[in-house]
Parts: C-alpha cells; structure tokens; sequence
C-alpha cells in the first residue's frame, strides 16, 4: 500500500511538472499574470508529493518490506537501522528520487523566495526547472521505478553492497547531489534570461548565492567521497582521477569558474554572455556526471546495452537539456549587451586569467575522461588515460592559477597596479621563501619540487592572509581600528580569503602525502613489531568478532613512540555471508594532521598475516582544506547583499514610491 | 556518487575474485631496493586492465599481481624501463598503459590542454585590444562619418572658414 502510495504521488508531481512547464512560460510570453502565478503553488506541490514518494521508498526500507524489488535488492533485516535509512539511495532507482527530491526542494524555495524576481523571469525560471523535472520523472516511472513490486515476496533481502555500509553514505551522495542539482538552478536562471533576452547585474546577484551553494555542496561532497575512498578501499589513495571522480570535479571546475564570472559580471557588468555560457556548461557536466556514471558508458561503450532502454532515455536527456542549453545559447546569446570595460591588468582581469585556466583544466579533464570511448567508438582502438596522463597536464595548468591567486583580490577593479600589489604582498613572498628553505634544510631535496610547491602552498595561504590584513589596515592603524573594520568588512570578503586559504592548506595536504609518505608492506607473527618513520607498531594478535550482519576478523596492534603508548589500534577484515563478500577496515591514528593508515592483507596457515602500513604527513589537511573552503562559502553567502538582494537608494526608492 | 559506482565497481570485481587481499604483497617485494623502487614507479603507470581504472600498483586482482610479478622479474633481468613497457604493450596492447603514448591517435588527447589554452589565450587578446578603455573610445562606430571628418578638421587645426 505504501508503495503505491509513492508510486501514485510521483505520478501527480509528474502531472504537476507538466502543468508547470507549459503555462507559467507562456504566461510570461502573453503578460499574464494569472498563468505566472500559476508556478508558484505548483513548484511547492511537485516538492511535496516528490517528497511524500520518497517518504513512502524510506518507510518501505525501515520497515524491510520486501515485497518490494528495490528494497529486496539492496536491504537485509539485520542491517542497523541507519544504514536502511541511507540504503534507500544506495542504488540507481533512489539515487534518482533522491535527484529529483532535491529539484523539486529547490524550485519550491525559488517560487517562495523569489518575491522580489520580476514576474516574467521567475515564471520562466520556473518552467524551465519543471522540464528538467518532467525529464527525470519520466526516467523514473519508465525506465527505474523504485515502487516495482515482487510477485513472491522473498524472506530476506539480498542486503545493502557492504562497501556502502558507512557513514560515508548518509553524507556523501546528498551532499553531492545537493551541488549537482543546485547547478539545475542557475541553468534555469541562464536559460530565462537567454529566453528573455535581458540580462543585468541583479541577475547575477540572484545567481551568485545559487552557485555558490552548489560549490560549496559539491566542495564538500567530493571532499566527503574522497575521505570516504580513502579509509575504506585499504590502500589509503584519496583520489585516483577515476572517471567517476572526474564526473563530480568537472561541474565543480565550471562551477568555481562560474562563481568567479558571476562576480565581474554582478559589480561590472561585463563577461555576461561567458556567465550564461558557463551556467549552462556547469548544469550539463553536472547531468554528465550524473548520468554517464549510472549508464556505465565510461567503463566501457558495450556495458550501455545492458540496458538499452534507460541508455537511450539517458542519452536523450543528456542531448535534449546540453544540446537544447547550447543551441540557445547560440541562437539568443549574441542578444546580449556586453558592458563594462577594463584594463587587462585588473581585477577583472586576474578574474578572466582565473576562467582561462580553471575552463581549460576543465575541458582537458573532459577530453582525458572521454577520449578512450571515442577512440574506441571511432577506431575501435582501446586505450587508457589515467593518473598520469591527469597528472602531467591537469597539475602544470593549475599551477599559474594558483600562483595568482593571491594577486586578484588585490587588485583594483577596471585598472589596476601590479607592481603595487607585488610590493603588498612582499610578505607573503618572504614567508613562503622560509617555507621552502626550511622545507629544503629539514627534509632534504627529495621529491625535488615538493619544497616549491610547500612554498606555492604556504605562499596562497598567506596571500588570503595579507588580503585581511590589507583590508582592515592591521599594523598600519591602531589595532582597535583595524578590528572595527575587519569587523565591518563585507563578509564576501571574509569569504574570499577562506576560500583561498582553504585552497593552499589542501594543497600543502596533498603536497605532504605525496612527497613525504611511507610506507611499509610485511607479514608479521603474533609478538613481532614494525616500525615506520618513529613509529612502533607491536603485533599482538587476532580477535574474531561478530557484528549485526558481518563477522570480523581484528588485528589487535599497540602503537608505541619510544616508551610511551599512543593507542591500540585494531584494523579488521569484515566478511558478509549474504553476499559473500569481504571488507577491508583500516584503522587510523591522528597525530596532529598527520595520518598512521593500517590496513589488513591475506592471514596464513601459521598464524602470520600481510599488512600494508602508512605514514601520511599532512594528510588531513587535504581534507580540512576543504572544510574551509566550504566556510568561506557560506560566509559569502551570508554576505548582506545576498541577504538583500538588489541594494535601492534609500531616499529615491521613498520618492519612487507610489501612493496607496 | 562516484564512489559509489566505483564501489560497487570494486565489489564486483571482488565477488568475481572472492580471495581478498591488498595491492603489492610482502612476497613480491625484491631484495634490491632499488629495483623495487623502480618496479612500484612502473607500476603506477600500468592498468590492471580487469579493473576499472585502477593501477596495478593499487589493485587486489590476480592479473595485477601477476603483471607485478612480470614486471620485476623483467627488471631482474636487467631490462630498462623501456623496454619492461614495450614488453607488456607487445603482449597486451596499448590498454595497459595508464599514461596513453604520444602517437597519431592521442595526438587530439595531449595537444588538447595546450591547444585549448593557446586559443583562449588568442581570443581573450584579441577581446582585450578591442576593448580596453581607451581602444574603445577610439573604437569605429562609436562616432559617426561627420563627426569623425568634424574632429579631424578640429584636430589638424584648420577651422571651417
């Protein structure tokens, strides 16, 4: 009952969206109020019903009900209560209600926090959200319907893959999802004003917090699913520029690219039909990532016939909305006034260097991703493009990026001094010159340009640092005037500078972990000890351990530094009998942001067994890097001109206004 | 998302080879640490073609072990880098090569970053010189024919009598 309960209301949102994306469109092309306004209570309806769906695909998973094919496939009745939460998105059908619960959440919070968009462009805004809706629920209810019941309703579920019972799962798929979806908007933002054929700043000022909730949702779940990988697969990689992975970086490259247009375009007026562009290129990576990832193309071209009908229904979607973006953006794009000029050297300058590089890097991910499928399609010739190749081209594009990172927030807007921001940021130079000094001095020459990329690293962070202290005149003025202005410093500054700092910790993260890792590989008895950099690591023995659904096996070791003990840690290897699969749990002691990464290999005949050890220096900072970045986003997006909207003189507006 | 694919990628590929273990094994490890090292720095740049997009530096399968073991027992024998990977293209093609090589067929794959780079560069100059501010005060079009035979007659200085 339940299920039919969900089934039914997909199918109302699906009737709800078709409403929606007819009439309040057309209203707008006849002036009509009364069809505008029809939008409004039809995005907040298509949210609840989608969410009363997804309500009754989660109460059939708590419930373990079986009877129906979803939940029979990926649940088991012993499985603990949060993993039958988050198992309802563990797989393809889900997933898919989950992509259109968070649409349709964010065309109901355009239609009720739009009050102050023009009419016309909210209801085009909103007819264009409802044909990507209709897209996606009639991929649902055709071609992956969750509600599909079994005929013999089988005892047990066949349970949730093992790999995905984490924590890792209840986070990192929403999250991404949220960043994926958020994209959604400013496509349909782009789209209306193409439609329109009007575009201006308090556009962008609508788009930017849009945007920048997408990038901070799609910061923080690729940094989620990056942590995720690298505790779980046992081998301590944290990214592997595995296609799947550069499904979700590429709308993230376009996305930090857009925020940064978006922004020229708001306070200058310019770069706008490059905005609209790059909206519309972020929505479609983001429909690439969520779509060639499920289809299996990327893998490889014959794994799409598996399932020829969701292929070619996703291949229609995927031409429909990227070919339908573009094509609009040819046809209407030239509408478009450009305004606003500048010097090369300026802030918009510096902002345009920025799309240059973060477009390019984007594009060469796109190529290197799919090159091998179209080789093959072309030639049939079968190659590989992996790290390497992502590596030694991706990296080097990156890397004048970040070195004039701290050079843009500097600089004036329209003309500005770059040999007066160099004499402003002498500072940071010296520092980061002491990074890699020191770096060279303590641990040698090594990987030879990890002391460089230290100070590369060092060098963003404390350009987000004089980019403060610039603006608030720190040891320039009395300290008590320094921090009224910092706090009176609009918080899209603040924004900046985290954002940037989170940059250089991440990269000083990843330029640690691998130039500076160890590593160990043996097989140990029961009693024996290893050692790696000032480490001990004692072998004390093996526990069998029996979990809710899985039984462990758990290597019990002492870690000890000279006497003294630091912890006891215990990796383990779970097997689970229902899909007769196994697990590796590596186990993991933080010492400051640094890593031990233990992880467990096969167990032998006389009691030995393999392990593979780590020492990870820095790691975390890759991480938490990106937590800042992720905070420096939100307090932009609590920036009060965001919060406002499009700033009015006080006084004209009063004069403005008309008698009631 | 994706790693959720690449899980279940993973854990498929696990079921297929219900034996799990970890990438390099203690066992395979040479006595000549150099060698070694040189051994792991190949392997990183070779596919296990049975897995997706994993290196067989990294991979549990049974093929990756045995082109570990390939490998070095090719370094034991003396051969050079070269020649270890011109070894294992012969016999499994170019698939295995994690870094595709710079020939007619991935020249598009490695020209692209420089190309694409290269022609925005071109395109932004060319945006730049035609509108920084003063280019496109003196921009045509911005003035019309009798304004423009107006100034220069102001310009060379010789009034309309």
């Amino acid at each position: 009952m339940i299920a039919e309960l969900g089934h039914y209301a997909l199918v109302l949102a699906l009737g709800l969206a078709l409403v929606q994306a007819v009439i309040p469109i057309w209203g707008a092309r006849v002036r009509d109020p009364s069809l505008m306004a029809v939008a409004m209570p039809t995005a907040v309806a298509q949210f609840v019903f989608v969410a009363i769906a997804f309500g009754a695909l989660t109460a059939c998973y708590v419930s373990s009900d079986f009877s129906v094919l979803n939940v029979a496939e990926n649940s088991h009745s012993a499985m603990p209560t949060l993993y039958k939460y988050t198992s309802v998105w563990g797989n393809h059908e889900g997933s898919m209600l989950l992509w259109v619960l968070i649409l349709t959440f964010y065309g109901a919070l355009v239609a009720i926090l739009g009050r102050n968009l023009p009419a016309s462009l909210k209801a085009t805004v909103l007819s264009v959200q409802a044909w990507i809706a209709t897209a996606f629920f009639l991929f649902i209810l055709l071609t992956s319907n969750p509600f599909l019941r079994l005929a013999d309703a089988p005892m047990e579920g066949r349970d949730l893959n093992p790999i995905l019972q984490d924590i890792g799962l209840a986070v990192h798929p929403p999250m991404l999802y949220l960043g994926y979806v958020g994209c959604s908007i400013t496509f349909s933002f782009a789209a209306a004003a193409l439609i329109e054929g009007r575009i201006d700043p308090a556009w962008a000022r609508w788009v930017r917090p849009w945007t920048l909730g997408a990038w901070m949702f799609l910061t923080g779940g690729i940094a989620m699913g990056s942590y995720w990988a690298y505790y779980e697969l046992g081998w301590g990689g944290w990214w592997f520029w595995d296609p799947v992975e550069n499904a979700s970086f590429m709308p993230w490259l376009a996305s930090t690219a857009l925020l940064h247009s978006a922004l020229v375009m708001e306070k200058r007026d310019a770069l706008k039909v490059w905005t609209i562009l790059l909206a519309v290129v972020a929505f479609s990576l983001s429909l690439i990532g969520t779509f060639l990832v499920r289809s299996g193309v990327l893998t490889s071209v014959h794994t799409f016939a598996n399932d020829p009908m969701r292929g070619v229904f996703i291949l229609a979607i995927l031409v429909l909305f990227i070919g339908g973006g573009l094509g609009l953006f040819a046809w209407r794009g030239a509408m478009l006034k450009q305004g606003g000029l500048f010097a090369p050297i300026s802030r918009e300058g510096a902002l345009v260097l920025n799309n240059l590089f973060l477009t390019t890097g984007c594009a060469t991910v796109f190529v290197g991703t799919l090159y091998p499928l179209l080789l093959e399609a072309a030639t049939g010739g079968k190659i590989s493009v992996g790290a390497p190749f992502f590596n030694n081209t991706f990296g080097p594009l990156m890397a004048p990026v970040l070195i004039a990172m701290p050079f843009g927030p500097l600089l004036a807007w329209k003309r500005g001094d770059l040999l007066g921001v160099a004499q402003r940021l002498v500072a940071a130079f010296a520092v980061s010159a002491i990074a890699v000094a020191a770096t060279f001095a303590f641990e040698g020459a090594k990987p030879v340009l990890a002391p460089f990329a230290v100070g590369v690293a060092v060098f963003v962070m404390a350009g987000a640092v004089t980019d403060l202290v610039e603006r608030t005149g720190l040891f320039r003025v009395p300290f008590d005037t320094a921090l009224r202005r910092a706090a009176g410093l609009p918080r899209s500054n603040w924004g900046t500078a985290f954002a940037h700092f989170g940059i250089g910790v991440t990269l000083l993260g990843i330029v640690g972990e691998t130039g500076w890792s160890a590593e160990k590989i043996v097989t140990l008895k029961p009693g024996e000890v290893v050692s790696i950099r000032q480490y001990d690591l004692a072998f004390e023995g093996l526990v069998p351990r029996e979990g809710p659904n899985y039984r462990e096996l758990t290597a019990r070791f002492t870690v000890r530094r000279g006497n003294d003990v630091l912890a006891v840690l215990e990796p383990s290897k779970r097997s689970f009998p229902v899909r007769e699969m196994t697990t590796t749990e590596a186990a993991l002691l933080t010492r400051g942001f640094s890593q031990l990464y233990l992880s467990l290999g096969d167990q032998n005949a006389d009691g030995s067994i393999a392990i593979r050890l780590y020492h990870k220096p820095l790691v975390l900072l890759i991480w938490l890097g990106a937590l800042v970045m992720v905070m420096g986003g939100a307090l932009s997006l609590s920036d009060r001109r965001l919060r406002v909207g499009a700033p009015k003189p006080a006084r004209s507006a009063a004069v403005l206004q008309p008698a009631e | 998302m994706k790693t959720i694919k690449r899980l279940v990628l993973a854990s498929l590929l696990l079921i297929a080879w219900a034996d799990i273990s970890f990438a390099v094994q203690p066992d395979e490890i040479l006595p000549d640490p150099a060698l070694e090292a040189r051994a792991r720095v190949l392997s990183r740049e070779l596919r296990c073609m049975v897995c997706q997009n994993q290196s067989i530096d990294d991979s549990d399968a049974p093929l990756a072990r045995d082109l570990r073991i390939l490998v070095r027992e090719r370094l034991t024998a003396g051969d050079n880098d070269r020649q270890v990977i011109d070894f294992l293209v012969a016999r499994y093609g170019e698939f295995v090569l994690l870094k595709p090589r710079l020939a007619w067929h991935t020249a598009v794959l490695w020209a692209a970053p420089v190309v694409l780079l290269l022609i925005g560069t071109v395109v932004l100059l060319r945006l730049a010189r035609g509108r920084t501010p003063v280019a496109a005060a003196t921009a045509a079009g911005s003035l019309t024919p009798a304004e423009e035979a107006r100034l220069k007659e102001v310009i060379d200085g010789s009034p309309r009598p």
